[in-house]
């Protein structure tokens, strides 16, 4: 059976936290259209919270804590990546910026990635497309077309009832899935010595 | 094995006092731990370049040219020389004044320099710093190695039949290190030209400082200088020393925690434990820095940081006594056993005048050794009588730039 992993990335705060729930909800869908495809998944889901102090850390030495570094290789190294976060000031949460400012920015690279936020209300549903999208498209990462965004009411009844949150959810994780199924991102050899193939050791002149 | 110090040359408040020296006191300063280095029986002194406050050495020649005056035996360095924003031709000329006025007692290591403006500052983009090293550093080598020089490249105005002067004291230009911390491609260029390679080694975890290392070792050998046990490997390090442990965590930690680069962020303890800073007693010194071995393998230059984060004078003095008198007399006598014999010892000016000279007996005897080769008994049979005991281990061999293939890629 061919084994995909999938690595989910949550920047909710408290406990339980609607952010991780919807990363999850996220999760088990695409898991469950990978199946559907005959693919396994191994999932890895990381609260930012868990490394939040490690993260300001890397920002202010320039380098990760080994716990750290054992998340970003896990994040980087995945076939797919689920992000989400909760909306602060119209915007992603700083905690879940700066994770993504301490990762290399080559390090995302063509991964697929379904984007996902929370908040008390519907009227922020637009930073998933001014924030996050242009975040992760710098990154040339591959961001699918749907994005879930779960204000306070879609967990109860005020809900949308004719595009409904399983229903966004599940439409996000098939093209996700859809990415992932194809991508050989994890197996790929990352050698941080790789020099550009336009190197020379003595610059750009010729010695006359 | 050559041990010493490095100086940023910060001016940073010293956070116990809220005393914060002005300009020409640091600079005072920084003479006098350069002087006490050579007291305390260090090997090298080298001073940082920086072009913006808080930082103060912006002439690095000028304070080591001082010291050239004020000492007999320690090697002047530099950490780093901006081989970015300065001018190469500048370089090779003040370096080679420096080093006739220090009769031969002068060595740099170059880096490309972290601060943005700086690259604007002095004409150039931050983007290109790799091409600029690349390139500079090419021409500063044909400026030391070759008398008149035509050149034109992409970041400098053209030379025609340009020459540097002075020339380098006895035909043979200071050691040159290249620095870095994570840009496997300075690694790549001192591996290319036989030169030493230093790591930062302090501000980032060990693991990555051996593999820079190893990578470097391994390009030295693939450019033919030498086995890769044979490379130049010089390492920073970062100590604070008291007789019992505790106390010099406790009088260090408030310099740690509001320190440059590093302070307000991780703990003491976290930092200690994830790269080389080492905060205790002598014993412990000793045993971390024994350690560098392990990853780096035996190496060349061991440079400690020790006098930033707004350390008193007096505090700075005290730890060079016990550096020189309690940890690098062990040290030397440690890193000395089990060293293999053709590992090569630090660079100095010496070392490089024999290596010249042994170089130069060599093209002779092998013109001589053509010229006979006729008359040898067994040339016929196709034996040479080119005499090959060139003992490669005492330096490097320079490189003939125009002889190598530039369209090869680094692997």
């Amino acid at each position: 059976m061919t084994v995909r992993t999938l690595a989910v990335v949550s920047a909710g705060l408290s406990q339980p936290s609607s952010t991780r729930m919807l990363a999850d909800k996220l999760a088990a869908a695409t898991v469950s259209r990978l199946e559907e495809d005959g693919i396994e998944t191994q999932v890895q889901t990381f609260e930012l919270r868990d490394v939040a102090q490690d993260i300001m850390n890397n920002m202010l030495t320039g380098f990760p804590s080994p716990k750290l570094d054992s998340v970003i290789e896990a994040v980087t190294g995945a076939d797919g990546l689920i992000a989400v976060t909760p909306i602060f000031t119209t915007s992603y949460s700083g905690l879940f910026k700066s994770f993504f400012d301490v990762i290399d920015n080559r390090a995302l690279t063509e991964m697929p990635v379904v984007i996902g936020a929370t908040a008390g209300t519907a009227r922020h549903s637009l930073a998933l497309d001014y924030a996050l999208r242009p975040m992760f498209t710098y990154l040339h990462a591959v961001v699918v077309p749907t994005s879930v965004y779960a204000a306070s009411e879609d967990w109860g009844s005020g809900a949308d009832t004719v595009k409904t949150l399983p229903d966004r959810i599940d439409r996000a994780a098939g093209e996700l899935a859809a990415l992932v199924a194809r991508t050989d991102r994890s197996h790929l050899v990352q050698d941080p010595f790789a020099l550009d193939a336009s190197f020379s050791p003595t610059g750009g002149f010729q010695a006359q | 094995m050559q041990f010493g110090i490095f100086t940023v040359g910060d001016v940073t408040t010293d956070p116990t006092t809220g005393r914060t020296p002005v300009d020409a006191e640091r600079i005072k300063a920084m003479l006098t731990i350069g002087k006490h280095a050579e007291d305390v029986g260090l090997d090298v002194f080298a001073t940082g370049e920086h072009h913006n406050p808080p930082f103060v050495p912006s002439s690095p020649t000028t304070m080591l040219g001082y010291l050239a005056a004020q000492t007999s035996r320690i090697i002047l360095s530099t950490a780093t020389t901006l081989i970015t924003t300065s001018d190469p031709v500048k370089i090779a000329e003040d370096f080679a004044m420096l080093q006739v006025i220090a009769d031969g007692r002068v060595d740099l290591t170059l880096g490309r320099g972290n601060t943005g403006p700086v690259y604007p500052w002095f004409g150039q983009d931050i983007r290109q710093g790799i091409p600029l090293a690349l390139e500079n550093y090419a021409l500063l080598r044909r400026l030391w190695d070759e008398e008149v020089v035509d050149w034109s490249g992409e970041f400098r105005t053209p030379l025609q039949g340009f020459v540097s002067t002075p020339r380098p004291l006895d035909g043979v230009p200071p050691f040159v290190w290249h620095g870095s911390i994570r840009s496997p491609e300075i690694a790549e260029q001192a591996a290319f030209y036989g030169d030493g390679f230093f790591s930062n080694h302090i501000f980032w975890p060990a693991e990555h400082t051996a593999k820079m290392i190893a990578y470097y070792r391994q390009r030295f050998e693939h450019y033919g200088h030498g086995t890769a046990q044979q490379a130049i490997v010089g390492l920073g390090g970062q100590v604070f020393m008291r007789k019992n442990s505790q106390d010099a965590v406790n009088e260090f930690r408030p310099y740690f925690d509001n320190a440059p680069v590093y302070g307000h962020g991780p703990s003491l303890e976290d930092f200690t434990s994830q790269t080389p800073l080492t905060v205790g007693s002598p014993q412990e010194v000793i045993d971390r820095t024994l350690g560098f071995r392990d990853y780096a393998g035996d190496y060349q230059r061991q440079l400690w940081l020790m006098d930033h984060a707004g350390l008193p004078l007096k505090t700075v003095l005290e730890q060079l006594d016990i550096l020189g008198g309690d940890v690098v007399p062990v040290l030397r006598a440690e890193f000395a056993k089990d060293r293999p014999a053709d590992v090569p010892a630090g660079p100095t000016h010496e070392s490089l005048v024999a290596a010249a000279a042994v170089k130069a007996q060599a093209q002779t005897q092998t013109l001589a050794g053509r010229a006979t080769i006729k008359a040898a008994p067994g040339a016929a049979f196709g034996l040479s009588v080119v005499d090959q005991n060139v003992d490669p281990s005492v330096e490097p061999a320079p490189v003939d730039t125009t002889k190598i293939d530039t369209t090869q890629k680094g692997a």
